[in-house]
């Protein structure tokens, strides 16, 4: 049983019907609830990594194991459930359904994560949602609000509750707080970290702004990792 | 399953007014589809409805439509008259029942006048084996007495006692009045929804009478006695009831092949569905315009959902990392398309219902056209499913457009 969150070996990564590697990493591991702030100049491959990473690209060559789980070998609809259920995703923007209200955008999240089957832990959802949403210090009265009427930093936050509903062992983050204003970026870090601490989850954090770095122990430039030569490509 | 439809529901609601459009034309189309079934399936039965129970239709010889035309729909014009004693063999027939004389050949401002005899309103059957009644009065029963039809007295204003005048001639500005005939009203029929309604009847002899000079109809007003002088020489047509249904083809052959007059059976079941299938023509045309419209108003669902597919990207790419497959995708856009053609076909039934409700008199009296309310018939409501099959048909379109998007999804940070 591995003890790793990610285990890479040999990856390598290609866009199809293109011969030039975007990535290529030899070995790479995240250790279970480590926190790891990966950074990087833009087409260093990031994007492409946190695509490999939750299962929506699959790489050319070697092995990704998340959980202990090999997730390129997995059948599709298989990979798709086991993102659902162990992968909490966060991005830069175009992380919730805009005109659906934030209490559907998170019951959405939980019922992809149950496979589509019976929500008999309805009730059970939409509290630990309630919790999260006071946990991020949201007004309560978001919750039955069409996510496009709520502030970008709201937003992000909520993309936070949702990635947690289930939660998730791995959580993925890339440039949550590009568009948000210093103070805004502050409070979100915070209660990012926070979060992390209390369900103990592995975090992988992308951004190629390092001053960000500071809440990490372990940093890690995804230029130096990345050993393909076709960069700039991505 | 509940939440996929909610989160179509709302996708619909965030794009009010394409969805809207669109689905007004949906509406639209299937209430044209439905109308045209709906009037198409009741005007057939109507058709059906005219004449039931004769058992044989018997005239000069021509052709089965033509005295089906004549004798029945009270349309063209007799070719032949067959004799009087022709109509007094067919009573006394061992294998008739009855028999009904019809004449024709005159007319009373512009509606037909028929010459015949009591045994009309006791045999003559329309729709599902209905006699004839009487809304008020009675039968005729002296020489210038008539009885009219439910349209006749609605659009002349006729009541019963009022006294009239019957040309000689079917058109409605005939050359020669017969001023000096002048019939009273003794009854008026119930609507039927028929040919019947339209149509003036009088006795026999009523319509000889009306043929003679100023002079002789002199003699009969001062003596009722010399009205037995107008027997009549010819009718156009008889209606037969038979003693048993099988004896009809044997019945048939006999009288074709009669040798003292030239005579014609026709049964009326087969001549109708013959009458039918001419309008089929236009049956068919009608059909394929409803469909036509119905069909370009699912390409306008089609293309709707087609061209939201681009803004939807993004949206695509969060339910693929929230874990839904590209199956779920293609779900969720059928789910759009049939929340939209099911309101589309509520409203269009319902409002269909409310315009047959709103114009059931007018219908009626303007065009003794009598639709039923009850839109869900079978024939409908397989219509209504086919065009359920068919919106699923159309809505794969954008439905694997969007499979392929969500297949290709990519968590982007652009």
């Amino acid at each position: 049983m591995s003890e790793f969150a990610v285990d890479i070996q040999n990856l390598e990564y290609a866009y199809p019907n293109h011969s030039d590697l975007v990535l290529s990493i030899e070995q790479w591991q995240v250790n279970l609830g480590e926190r790891v702030f990966l950074f990087g100049d833009s087409g260093s491959g990031k994007t492409t990594l946190l695509n490999l990473l939750c299962g929506i690209l699959v790489p050319s060559q070697g092995s990704i194991d998340i959980l202990a789980h090999d997730l390129p070998a997995m059948p599709n609809r298989k990979r798709d459930r086991f993102r659902a259920q162990n992968i909490g995703v966060v991005f830069q923007k175009l992380n919730l359904i805009p005109y659906l209200t934030v209490a559907k955008n998170i019951e959405l999240a939980a019922y992809f994560a149950r496979g589509g089957s019976s929500n008999k832990r309805h009730t059970d959802i939409a509290q630990r949602a309630q919790t999260l949403i006071q946990t991020l210090q949201l007004p309560s009265r978001v919750f039955h609000t069409p996510v496009k009427h709520l502030s970008t930093g709201q937003q992000q936050r909520v993309a936070i509750a949702r990635a947690l509903i289930n939660q998730p062992k791995l959580l993925l983050v890339d440039e949550p707080t590009s568009a948000l204003d210093a103070s805004a970026r502050d409070a979100f870090m915070q209660v990012l970290m926070e979060m992390c601490d209390t369900t103990q989850t592995s975090l992988i954090f992308v951004s190629h702004d390092s001053a960000l770095g500071q809440h990490f122990e372990r940093k890690v430039n995804l230029s130096h990792l990345n050993t393909a030569g076709g960069r700039g490509l991505a | 399953m509940k939440i996929l439809v909610s989160v179509a529901w709302h996708s619909l609601l965030s794009r009010k007014k394409t969805v809207l459009l669109t689905f007004v034309s949906l509406w639209i189309g299937i209430m044209v589809l439905l109308s045209v079934e709906h009037i198409r399936l009741q005007a057939k039965e109507s058709f059906n409805r005219t004449i039931s129970g004769v058992d044989l239709i018997v005239g000069a010889p021509s052709g089965q439509l033509n005295l089906l035309l004549y004798s029945v729909f009270r349309m063209g014009s007799p070719t032949n008259n067959i004799s009087y004693q022709s109509w007094q063999m067919l009573k006394q027939h061992h294998l008739v029942e009855w028999a009904v004389p019809i004449s024709l050949g005159d007319s009373h401002r512009g509606f037909r006048v028929v010459g015949t005899t009591h045994e009309y309103f006791e045999h003559y059957q329309y729709g599902n084996k209905h006699a004839l009644t009487f809304a008020q009065g009675r039968p005729f029963e002296g020489l210038f007495e008539a009885v009219i039809g439910a349209d006749v007295a609605k659009s002349l204003g006729y009541q019963v006692k009022d006294k009239i005048v019957i040309a000689h001639g079917i058109g409605s500005t005939s050359f020669t009045h017969h001023e000096q005939a002048p019939f009273v009203v003794s009854g008026i029929l119930a609507a039927t929804g028929t040919p019947v309604d339209k149509t003036v009847h009088v006795s026999l002899p009523g319509i000889e009478a009306i043929h003679l000079s100023p002079s002789a109809l002199q003699t009969i007003f001062i003596n009722p006695q010399a009205q037995a002088a107008l027997a009549p020489e010819s009718v156009t047509a008889v209606l037969l009831g038979l003693n048993s249904k099988f004896a009809t083809f044997g019945l048939q052959r006999e009288l074709n092949q009669y040798a003292d007059d030239r005579l014609m059976a026709v049964l009326p079941g087969v001549a109708m569905a013959e009458l039918w299938s001419l309008m089929s023509t236009v049956e068919n045309l009608l059909r394929a315009i409803a469909i036509l419209v119905l069909i370009s108003s699912l390409f306008g669902l089609a293309t709707m959902l087609l061209a939201s597919m681009n803004e939807r990207q993004g949206e695509i790419a969060v339910m693929r990392v929230l874990g839904a497959g590209p199956l779920t995708i293609l779900v969720l856009i059928l789910c759009e398309a049939l929340i939209l053609i099911l309101a589309s076909l509520t409203l269009g039934v319902a409002c269909l219902k409310l315009i047959l409700i709103a114009l059931d008199d007018w219908l009626a009296s303007e065009f003794g056209l009598f639709l039923s309310h009850d839109i869900l018939s079978p024939d409908v409501m397989m219509l209504g499913a086919l065009v359920i099959l068919a919106t699923i048909l159309v809505s794969l379109f954008p439905g694997l457009e969007a499979y392929k998007s969500a297949l290709h999804a990519q968590l982007t940070n652009k």
